[in-house]
């Protein structure tokens, strides 16, 4: 009996590494923490009614980004284990198995639970108030999508300590992860934890969609929509048709592991190229789905603050959507060595080629918005700087890895860490950091301090060339990826000392970044106007932080920049339109639903996850029965009197 | 709800579909659309595995020997008789008759019970002869793609009993039509998606 337990235990938790045990035990202690602070100040009633009971956009925008900045930190702390790893020929920090989990993870929580979740974050804060709406089209199914993802994301951390990371690259290509290579559960976290993110993201995806057509303001036709939610429209097509093949890829790699299928394995007829195709066709346009939210975030904040009108606005929509169409035609690019053939190759290399067109378009519109333009380089408008030429030189090497021939040289080497790493980071990265600076105050009411946050940008920006443009040098000279350790002879080793040093850089940047927050909190700048960056979407029209239901009257459009647009009226003088009157609003109310549902969806996971089928089979009624109960649910919202809109409004000193 | 007032209603109110007179019905309506466009793309995948998968039968039976003509062509029928007769209580639903909206519903479930039944038995005498999962590639495809669909059949199934049940304690409003109406779309679908499984699995099948 005892033997059995402590078998058991052996294979349940990862023993035998220091680093493991550190993490248990930091795990354990931040728990405790959050438990006696929650407790000691009375705050368990506070979380539950305020946060995880909420359906509010804005809230829930903020728990995606917080634990988008979470997620950062425990990527970034992979990049420095890895990176520490590679400073010297023979080091003996990470073991193979350890470097392979990791750098699996990596991947995984960076584009996955970061990357994704920070994107969700933005458009949940800046979509429906920049259409002039009060809340997203469906917001219980929105709050259903930050659970899933959140607790997806837990899944996936989970498996650090219990059972085992996945280790077959972020990719996870069959055969490499099927059963017979890879028997540890470790791959069952990875395609569970995706699985249950992705219907979150899929539902996001159809949520935003059907908001953004269908709810802006009288007035706001397409063409006046502000960029970014033009680049989350183009973003959340993609999301819909992207996502699909991934729930299935994903699907059959699960049957073959846990059914005994055989869609990717070597023998009984399975084909893993199956595989490797399927997760491309999402696996490129999710590239976009980060990105293109980060091109939208860039054209507001250059606009903002030049104080200037978007330069060739229709020509940023058109290739916004020339993007989102040809990004579905280029997913071969990623194993061009596969071997199928010149025609197919010539023409997935053409696509990729063609597809720099538009965003070169969209660089150039961005800097002649900047030309003449009154440039303010506050922090918002500086990591927008900085990612111009960030991208361009990301940009140049993707296209230089598109011409299939070469890509024959580059393929799997620390090039292509190198390129993907400058237009993720630089692009979606930057991106984000730029769009929290800029939505900062609207989220929180006050400002962040600047000058924290430019020594954060400047660690963070140096730091990113330090790193990455060594790995260019490293992949020419043969360096491939993945590789845990190499010899002294290579000739590798001086730049990858530059590149560590590079990375810590970065590390010490965020560490500012989070020195910042923490500083504001405490004494940052309230934002009393509502108008801190003297923006033109009409997001900024209204006080910071938004009242809940955000427009006490839905305003009328008349043309793009509304706000602007309506404050320039305003200055001269013209006549305002009468105010109607207030109206009762309905809102939806609050649930714990998408909260409890998640958590099965957790336990169905985790079960699955060590073929325990009763907890799982348990879990899933308990999915069907909530599904259920929602279904019997008729009395879904309330409404607010017009006392009580007037009321908040006299508070904000608005009537 | 929220988006109640920016939301404009251009079409006069007697001209409106039940299902549709509150916004929050029709948005809800429009992205159950959506859904279905996610859902087809879902079965597209399965149906491209399937494709490259089919003459990889291993050591196993390929199409011709499992596939039963009778019973496909009977699942077939009775699915495509389901639509037709949850497409008739839509029509009630829009003539205002509850009595035959629901005998109409309880009618495409009982369609629905019996095509799954079918198919049940179908894959039971396939796995009598040995025909499983776990026997090679298109076996593999065969019942990913197949019971996927009969899985969706049978949440319908679920769901539909579970709206009839509404019908029946809040009887005809705007918000239970919406509800009726959006679990036919899906019925629907999966008889498009039905169309090609009958196409593309059992009648290629049985002419290869």
């Amino acid at each position: 009996m005892l033997y059995n337990v402590e078998n058991f235990a052996s294979h349940f938790f990862v023993l035998g590494d220091p680093l493991i045990y550190g993490a248990d035990v930091s795990i354990v202690l931040v728990s405790l923490a959050i438990v006696f602070v929650l407790t000691y100040y009375k705050k368990w009633g506070w979380l539950w009614r305020e946060w995880l009971t909420t359906v509010d956009h804005k809230k829930i925008g903020i728990m995606y980004m917080i634990a988008a900045l979470l997620m950062l930190f425990r990527g970034g702390v992979d990049a420095i284990l890895m990176r520490t790893q590679l400073i010297m020929p023979n080091m003996p920090f990470l073991k193979a198995q350890h470097y392979n989990e990791i750098f699996t993870t990596h991947g995984t929580i960076m584009i996955l639970f970061m990357a994704m979740p920070f994107i969700f974050a933005m458009m949940n804060i800046a979509v429906p108030l920049q259409i002039g709406a009060r809340d997203v089209a469906f917001p219980y199914l929105n709050a259903i999508s930050f659970w899933l993802f959140f607790f997806a994301a837990m899944l996936l951390n989970l498996s650090f300590v219990i059972g085992g990371s996945p280790d077959a690259g972020w990719t996870s290509y069959a055969p490499l992860a099927g059963l017979t290579f890879d028997k540890g559960p470790g791959e069952n976290y990875y395609l569970l934890a995706l699985q249950i993110t992705g219907i979150g993201s899929m539902a996001t995806g159809i949520n935003f969609f059907v908001t953004i057509m269908k709810m802006r303001a009288p007035g706001m036709t397409l063409m006046r929509m502000p960029l970014f939610t033009w680049s989350i429209l183009a973003a959340c097509i993609i999301i819909i048709f992207a996502f699909p093949p991934l729930t299935a890829a994903l699907t059959l790699l699960l049957m073959d592991r846990l059914a005994g299928a055989h869609f990717f394995t070597i023998f009984d007829g399975g084909n893993p190229m199956m595989y490797v195709n399927m997760f491309w066709m999402w696996g490129h346009p999710e590239v976009y789905i980060v990105v293109l939210p980060a091109f939208g975030v860039f054209s507001e904040v250059v606009a903002t603050f030049s104080k200037k009108r978007t330069f060739g606005y229709a020509s940023m929509v058109a290739s916004l959507i020339a993007i989102a169409v040809i990004s579905f035609f280029t997913w071969v690019h990623h194993f061009f060595t596969m071997g199928a053939g010149p025609g197919v190759n010539s023409f997935f290399a053409v696509a990729t080629m063609i597809i720099a067109i538009p965003t070169g378009v969209k660089v150039f519109n961005w800097l002649f918005t900047m030309y003449q333009g009154r440039i303010r380089t506050k922090l918002p408008m500086l990591w927008a700087i900085a990612f111009i030429p960030n991208f361009a030189i990301g940009g140049a090497s993707g296209v230089m890895l598109a011409v299939a021939p070469a890509d024959y040289q580059f393929h799997n080497s620390y090039f292509l860490v190198a390129h993907f790493h400058q237009v993720l980071i630089g692009g979606v990265v930057f991106g984000m950091l730029a769009g929290m600076y800029y939505w900062w105050p609207k989220m929180f009411g006050f400002m962040l301090n600047e000058r924290l946050g430019r020594i954060a940008f400047w660690f963070f920006n140096i730091g990113f060339y330090v790193c990455f443009l060594p790995q260019y040098w490293l992949g020419w000279m043969g360096m491939t990826r993945r590789i845990y350790t190499y010899l002294p002879g290579m000739g590798w080793t001086f730049w990858n000392i530059i590149s560590t040093f590079g990375a810590y850089l970065m590390g010490v940047g965020f560490v500012f970044i989070v020195l910042q927050i923490l500083y504001s909190i405490r004494y940052g700048e309230r934002d009393l106007t509502g108008d801190p960056w003297d923006g033109r979407t009409l997001e900024w029209s209204l006080p910071s932080p938004v009242p809940h239901y955000n427009f006490a009257r839905i305003p009328e459009v008349t043309g793009r920049d509304a706000w602007w647009t309506m404050k320039e009226a305003k200055q001269k003088g013209e006549m305002q339109p009468e105010l109607e009157p207030l109206k009762p609003i309905h809102m939806p109310n609050d649930s714990g639903r998408p909260f409890i549902l998640s958590v099965l969806f957790f336990i169905f996971g985790f079960g699955m996850v060590f073929t325990w089928y009763p907890m799982a089979a348990v879990a899933f009624i308990g999915i069907l029965l909530s599904l259920i109960l929602r279904s019997f649910e008729y009395d879904t919202d309330h409404t607010l009197s017009v006392d009580e809109i007037r009321r908040t409004e006299a508070a904000y000193g608005r009537v | 709800m929220a988006m109640a007032d920016s939301f404009v209603k251009s079409q006069g109110s007697q001209s409106v579909p039940l299902e549709y007179t509150h916004e929050e019905d029709a948005l809800r309506i429009f992205g159950f659309w959506i859904f279905l466009a996610t859902d087809l793309l879902l079965f597209a995948s399965l149906f491209a595995t399937y494709s490259v998968l089919y003459r990889h039968v291993g050591h196993g039976p390929g199409p011709l020997q499992i596939f039963d003509i009778t019973g496909f062509s009977a699942e077939t029928f009775i699915l495509l008789t389901s639509s037709f007769t949850c497409g008739l209580a839509t029509y009630s639903m829009h003539r205002g008759q509850k009595a035959a909206m629901m005998a109409w519903m309880i009618v495409t479930i009982l369609l629905g019970v019996s095509f799954i039944s079918l198919e049940l038995s179908e894959f039971a005498s396939d796995i009598a002869r040995g025909a499983t999962l776990q026997t090679s590639a298109f076996l593999s495809a065969f019942f990913t793609l197949v019971g996927t669909h009969g899985a969706h059949v049978s949440f319908g199934i679920v769901w539909m009993t579970l709206i009839l049940i509404q019908l029946a304690i809040h009887g005809l409003t705007p918000t239970t039509a919406r509800k009726a109406f959006i679990v036919s779309l899906y019925w629907h679908f999966l008889d498009v998606v039905w169309i090609f499984i009958f196409t593309i699995v059992y009648l290629l099948g049985v002419m290869s």
